[in-house]
């Protein structure tokens, strides 16, 4: 099965776990399914309308499926999903 | 929740703060975490690569985030939290803030005007993302 490696902030709310054995053919897939395993990700995760967060960067291997085909990415049985956090804030 | 952080930490994310002025800097906490504490055990500066207005945003990508755990984890440590800045405004977290944070990080946060830095706080975000917890900072 592929994997999602979970950054530590998120960890709490997946069991403790740092990596989540997953099902699915695409990233999409990947992290609905992971969000059903542990749905108290979901709010961190994605926004009310169900959009992933813009701080929240999923790469496959080395790259941000931003950059490759997004949710549609294809993931395979042996592939690894990271969930990496990009730190953004400010002022008012 | 508690984040003990020495003086020499703390001066260099003064010194940060006042080097930026009047940008926004920003850098990652670095060290252990032992249950009811955690020990700050190194400070290291990021780059902040917000497009604009960098008196008002910073960001720190997701590549330097990713170096920075590495790094850490290399010296048996973690990535706590993060620092910013807040140029001629205060040590409290704006509503920008709040909805780009990640829970169990400490962000602290320091008030910096011409003169220097102003104030130091640090922010746990709630659970439900609602609002922050303000964090007790032991020297
Ligand atoms: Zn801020």
């Amino acid at each position: 099965m592929p994997k999602v490696k979970i950054p530590t902030p998120l960890r709490q709310y997946a069991g403790g776990n740092a990596e989540v054995e997953v099902s699915g053919s695409t990233a999409g897939e990947a992290l609905r399914d992971l969000t059903e395993r542990h749905p108290e990700l979901r709010n961190h995760l994605y926004t009310g309308d169900g959009k992933l967060r813009s701080f929240v960067n999923v790469y496959k291997g080395d790259e941000d499926i931003r950059y490759l085909d997004g949710q549609e990415t294809e993931i395979s049985e042996g592939d690894e999903l990271s969930i990496i956090p990009s730190i953004a804030g400010g002022e008012s | 929740m508690a984040l003990k952080i020495g003086q020499g930490d703390l001066r260099n994310i003064h010194r940060h703060a006042e080097e930026a002025y009047p940008e926004e800097c920003a850098g990652a906490l670095v060290g252990m975490d032992v249950g009811e504490v955690k020990i700050v055990v190194d400070v290291w500066r990021a780059e902040n690569t917000h497009e604009e207005e960098r008196s008002r945003r910073f960001l720190i990508r997701p590549e330097q985030v990713r170096e920075f755990e590495e790094r850490a984890r290399e010296r048996d440590m973690d990535v706590l939290g993060f620092y910013h800045s807040h140029p001629d405004h205060p040590a409290e977290p704006s509503e920008y803030d709040r909805e780009h944070a990640w829970p169990y990080y400490s962000y602290v946060i320091a008030s910096v005007t011409q003169e220097g830095v102003k104030d130091v706080k640090s922010w746990v975000l709630r659970d439900d993302r609602s609002g922050y917890e303000q964090e007790e900072l032991v020297r």
